[in-house]
């Protein structure tokens, strides 16, 4: 084990090159591209034994992971924003057909206007695709994540692609501690993927993402469902398992100070330290505030989320994301599922700066009564 | 907390010395953290980019709005961009200049970073070079770990050089 200063890309990059996947078809795009550069330098120095896949587009490097992972082989491919939108089909395709593979979504806003910066737009868009989604805060839980999103989606009992989003530029091109684990703890933890449900064998060949008639669909999708219920006991356990063998605990939401908290922000990613430290000086002026933060999104975990927000009044869902009329994504989902008074923020957005006044306007707003049920927050007055 | 904010131009090695800086303090046992100002970088063009230095682990992830130092690679930026831009009375200002007049109220302390990188080096690059005299000045870092880490970062005799070089400016300071 060392500890070393570098990017969130460089994290998980480093994951992968634990988690020693064979197939590794990858196309580059700001802010994800230093993820596919560290891997093709990896492949080349032999300190991964993979095929590193060049593509001409981002539909083609899912599709090539989807080919690989029902080959029955372990595959991680990456991008961002647009590639992400490039590749919409294909990850309904790959959640349908249970490979279950891993992609890095370095968080990035969509066009247009054109707009390279961070939000969660991208990934926020592909909610609903059928795969599991880990929103994360550090480069540390970065390559933590990665590990442990292999375990859960290559669980017998989920078999669903998951992607681990990190927030673009604030996490994929900034530098701080990361610890590495050795090799050998990570092949304790991950075992070779050895396929057990769909995969190519020509000794007993089967078809799978094949024509299916009204009589076998609805049937599909509802395995799907099941399978993603199923990952909320299997997240929690394989966060369990990870932190007996490396000390770091994570869980399907973390709740920071939430005990006796009368109102809690709401948030997913690297914004959630942000919050801590705003949580921490209002703390300091007695005010009762706390964080939930979303760590799974796809599964949404209900059960935890109420178990960390029972206590507390209101709920201040901070979304960098929106739904044109609606809200957030994250607010959406909260007013549907949790019965508390919620308030949604949508703020943030193609890289907007979110600085501690505009945190702390959204606790008073929240803590006064908002006038409407969704506030946008640092927009310029004309 | 410490925040140092470092002024070039795309291609001077301003993100690298943000991060050399941020590694070598964590050589030092700080917690550490460093990222450019997020966006589309072209060569020559002004560019920002950020360390900071805590003894807790470092949370926020917002920008850096009033540094407590502020690093200028190349004196031609101070006729385009505002480097005194929030900056407290107590922020120390160090341009890499031959001619700097001060700036009217807030003093800066001046070193001629590109004679010695090309005295030392052959070329006018000074990233490096302007954080030995960073660290003597401020004692934000030390000049050990400092130099262990450009060493590690170039590889070979341009680390070496480059070491030297920045030793030479840790002494003038």
């Amino acid at each position: 084990m060392v500890k070393e200063v570098m990017t969130s890309n460089k994290a998980v990059a480093e994951a992968v090159r634990l988690a020693k996947p064979q197939v590794i078809p990858v196309y580059p795009i700001t802010p994800q591209t230093t993820i596919s550069e560290y891997l093709a330098q990896y492949v080349a120095d032999e300190k991964i034994d993979a095929k590193y896949v060049k593509v001409e587009s981002e539909h083609s490097a899912i599709s090539a992971a989807v080919g690989a992972s029902g080959a029955g082989v372990r595959v991680f491919t990456a991008t961002s924003s647009q590639g992400l939108m490039l590749m919409h089909e294909i990850l309904y395709a790959a959640a349908g057909m249970r490979t279950p593979f891993v992609l890095a979504d370095a968080n990035r806003a969509i066009s247009a206007p054109l707009n390279i910066w961070n939000d969660q737009q991208d990934s926020i868009a592909q909610k609903d695709a059928g795969w599991l989604q880990i929103y994360v805060e550090d480069a540390q839980e970065a390559l933590d994540t990665t590990l442990m999103a292999y375990k859960v989606s290559e669980n017998p009992d989920i078999l669903l692609p998951s992607m681990v989003c990190l927030d673009g530029f604030i996490l994929t091109h900034t530098v701080e501690p990361v610890e590495i684990p050795d090799q050998e703890s990570v092949d304790a933890f991950l075992p070779p993927y050895v396929p057990e449900h769909a995969y190519l064998d020509p000794k007993d060949p089967m078809s799978i993402g094949n024509f299916a008639d009204p009589e076998y669909y609805m049937e599909a999708r509802h395995d799907m469902d099941v399978a993603m219920n199923n990952a909320l006991d299997v997240i929690q356990k394989t966060c369990d398992e990870f932190a007996e063998i490396f000390g770091r605990q994570y869980g399907l939401v973390e709740g920071y100070k939430t005990e006796d908290a009368e109102i809690i922000y709401v948030a997913m990613g690297s914004l959630c330290s942000s919050i801590r430290v705003i949580v921490d000086e209002l703390r300091a002026k007695g005010e009762k505030v706390g964080l939930l933060k979303i760590r799974s999104y796809r599964p949404f975990p209900v059960d935890a989320i109420n178990e960390v927000v029972k206590n507390c009044s209101k709920l201040a869902v901070v979304d960098k994301n929106f739904a044109i009329g609606m809200g957030g994504a994250l607010f959406g989902d909260m007013k549907l599922k949790i019965d508390k008074e919620i308030y949604g923020f949508i703020t943030g957005l193609g890289g907007r700066d979110i600085t501690p006044e505009a945190l702390n306007e959204i606790y008073e707003i929240t803590k006064n009564g908002p006038e409407n049920d969704v506030t946008w927050i640092g927009l310029k007055e004309e | 907390m410490i925040e140092i904010r470092f002024h070039g131009r795309g291609g001077q090695g301003s993100v690298t010395a943000a991060e050399i800086l941020a590694k070598a303090a964590f050589k030092d046992g700080k917690s550490v953290q460093a990222f450019p100002f997020f966006g589309v970088e072209r060569r020559g063009a002004p560019v920002m980019a950020f360390t900071r230095i805590d003894d807790e682990p470092i949370k926020m992830r917002y920008q850096v709005y009033n540094p407590d130092y502020v690093l200028v690679l190349d004196e031609g930026l101070l006729n385009v961009v505002d480097v005194f831009s929030g900056i407290k009375d107590n922020t120390e200002v160090i341009i890499n200049t031959k001619t700097f007049e001060g700036s009217g109220d807030h003093e800066v302390h001046k070193i001629d970073a590109t004679g010695i990188a090309l005295d030392m080096l052959g070329r006018n690059i000074v990233n490096t070079i302007i954080l030995g005299y960073f660290a003597k000045k401020t004692g934000v870092v030390s000049i050990d770990s400092l130099l262990e880490v450009i060493k590690e970062t170039f590889p070979g005799k341009i680390g070496e050089l480059n070491a030297e070089a920045t030793k030479k400016a840790y002494d003038m300071g």
